[in-house]
């Protein structure tokens, strides 16, 4: 296997990047400004530093398709269940064409990705949610296609990687989305009742119905650096205590320390953290 | 002082405070009203028969949080023969707005759980007016759990707008504790009867609402988010939380329809706080019936019908997969850029 800095070198081929699609203050799109430090970086390099800003340490979001390029071995993915599509059950005001745009403006069908693939040569079945899908909610799709994830791993004893994001349950589909939570833990149950490796990264942001359920359930939580993590969110919480809340409440930071999650990873060093956990988890010749 | 009365009740409040008047007065000057008295009488009750029948969903939700709804205490009381209260949760402390213990259900030993408000300013301050914190639903969890050790069924009363929303509910897991319920509520061995009894607020409901056999009162309503708060993220404006009651398909009978509940119990005419009595022995027959049902089961089939019953929740289409171009983005091995698509590098425009 090669180092991992490796993977990233002279890859400067081409760039496939929209530049309208970049928030930057830069019309051309060759310059990216960090969210955290205002901080200008040329784009093409803040990419190779798997968007996370030089001066800062920002990691910004990653769609499915980044997050996928940089976890798994080259050309080890193979997608599952990429047909399933949203329904609009409940006929829910503007939620069919939300859809639709988001589907046009993304190229995504949902707001999770799940296949499998290999890291470090070790096979995983791997999730990734977008954010920028309808920020990364829960409805009935993603709560199928998870429980199907994990329903896989547990016939074929395949441990489970899921990158998650998400700012909740998807309201557009009521209380058939509140339930895609029950769903996805009872599956996380059974795998873990199968004794299967679960790890479960926390990326910025991961809330509400996700982190009160599958997120939360892995046998070890990684977070990137500056994640936000929380069930409530921050206005709700201000406006019921009515107090400004103090910077840094619910990051990736204030929940290792309250003992929420086990490690912070930072992005570069992601892959080979996951690729030594498989390795230590890698299932012994079961003499008897 | 709490208003007792809700808007669409006025004119039968009114009508009723007319009977009562005109029976004061005929007391008074003994003078013989009884003809008009039963006029109005009929009257009102046409009336009200007319108000309960076409209960919109935000009236519903609002009877769902009326003052005077029985709690979970009070059907307690009501139900079970005999009543043991057990507190804490092993690592934190007491959350009175989570109760719990061990009854008789009928003669039947049954471990009872239950979200608690309060019935007055008093006791909602002591209670968190029903909302838990984390060590609330660790409490229901080992309760849940005792019930599985001594095979007895578990019946869980579901009345909270939601998990308490504060610093420190997060800082002990809201979330996490949530998530860790749900999960081994899902393969509790033992048979487990919810009862929705009032607000069905979320994950905070859902925490100590996966079982076996879901009950829920006619005017009760279960919902991923208040109607408040999806007005507020849809119309910027959470004073039209009533339109959002309708859109976010809440309603008892809307959870029939969905598969979420196998019985809606029918509250006596009014609405349960008129007859806690009549209601309580409507949701006791109720519950006697599921568990002599579910008791028959074997706990190993149980949760495997529990899981088939989760699973299969959910609308989705199926079509063709079409996402080649996808799968070649994200098989590019190490390239931000090349995996980048049509999304791109978004910085974050989403916060
Ligand atoms: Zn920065």
């Amino acid at each position: 296997m090669p180092a991992f800095k490796d993977l990233f070198k002279g890859k400067q081929k081409y760039v496939t990047v929209k530049p309208t699609s970049i928030q930057t203050e830069q019309p051309d799109g060759l310059w990216s400004k960090c969210t955290r430090c205002g901080q200008l970086t040329y784009t093409r390099e803040l990419a190779h530093n798997l968007l996370v800003c030089h001066k800062c340490g920002f990691h910004f979001k990653l769609s499915a398709a980044q997050r996928l390029a940089i976890t798994l071995d080259e050309g080890s993915f193979v997608e599952f269940d990429s047909g399933l599509v949203s329904a609009d059950p409940i006929e829910f005001p503007g939620y069919a064409a939300k859809l639709e745009r988001t589907r046009q403006a993304t190229g995504l069908e949902e707001a999770v990705v799940t296949g499998q693939g290999t890291i470090g040569g070790y096979p995983v079945m791997i999730g990734v949610m977008d954010f920028s899908f309808i920020g990364a909610s829960m409805g009935s799709v993603v709560g199928e296609k998870v429980a199907r994830l994990f329903e896989r791993a547990t016939r074929q004893r395949v441990p489970v990687v899921m990158f998650c994001a998400s700012g909740g349950a998807r309201m557009q589909e009521g209380v058939l989305s509140l339930m895609q939570m029950a769903k996805t833990s009872a599956a996380c149950a059974r795998l873990s009742e199968a004794g299967v490796l679960y790890v479960s990264v926390l990326t910025n942001p991961t809330t509400a119905g996700v982190l009160a359920s599958f997120a939360s359930l892995g046998d070890i939580i990684i977070a990137e650096p500056g994640a936000l993590i929380g069930f409530t969110g921050q206005r709700v919480i201000e406006e019921t205590i009515r107090q400004k809340l103090p910077p840094g409440f619910q990051s990736a930071e204030f929940v290792l320390e309250h003992g929420m999650i086990d490690m912070i990873v930072e992005r570069r060093d992601m892959k080979k953290t996951l690729a030594s956990l498989l390795a230590l988890h890698e299932r012994r010749h079961e003499a008897g | 002082m709490i208003n007792l009365t809700l808007d669409f009740e006025k004119p039968l409040v009114e009508l009723e405070k007319r009977i009562e008047e005109l029976r004061d007065f005929s007391r008074e000057k003994d003078i013989d009203l009884s003809e008009e008295i039963a006029t109005l009488e009929k009257k009102a009750e046409m009336l009200r028969r007319e108000i309960f029948d076409n209960l919109t969903p935000w009236q519903r939700v609002q009877i769902a949080r009326h003052p005077r709804r029985p709690t979970t205490l009070d059907y307690i009381s009501l139900i079970f023969d005999e009543f043991i209260e057990l507190h804490g949760d092993r690592a934190f402390r007491d959350d009175g707005a989570i109760v719990g213990g061990i009854a008789s259900l009928g003669g039947r030993p049954v471990t009872v759980v239950g979200t608690q408000k309060g019935r007055d300013t008093k006791e909602n301050l002591a209670r968190n007016f029903g909302m838990p914190h984390p060590e609330g639903y660790r409490k229901a969890l080992r309760l849940m759990k005792q019930a599985e050790k001594f095979h007895r069924p578990v019946v869980s009363f579901v009345d909270v707008v939601g998990a308490y929303p504060g610093v420190e509910a997060e800082e002990r897991g809201q979330g996490q504790i949530i998530a860790r319920n749900i999960e081994e509520i899902s393969r509790l061995a033992t048979c487990i009867v919810v009862v929705i009894t009032g607000e069905g607020g979320s994950g905070g409901a859902l925490a100590i609402g996966v079982g076996d056999r879901l009950l829920m009162l006619e005017n009760a309503y279960f919902s991923v988010i208040s109607p408040e708060g999806c007005a507020a993220i849809l119309w910027k404006d959470g004073s039209r939380a009533q339109e959002a009651a309708d859109v976010l398909k809440l309603t008892a009978p809307d959870m029939k329809r969905l598969g979420i509940v196998d019985e809606v119990l029918p509250e006596p005419l009014g609405a349960a706080h008129k007859d806690r009595e009549g209601m309580a022995r409507i949701i006791k027959d109720a519950l006697i019936r599921s568990i002599d049902e579910l008791s028959g089961i074997p706990p190993r089939r149980l949760v495997e019908r529990r899981y088939a019953r989760l699973r299969r929740i959910g609308e989705f289409t199926v079509r063709e997969a079409a996402q080649e171009e996808f799968a070649e983005a994200a098989s590019a091995g190490g390239d931000v850029l090349r995996a980048a698509g049509p999304a791109g590098p978004k910085g974050e425009a989403n916060r």
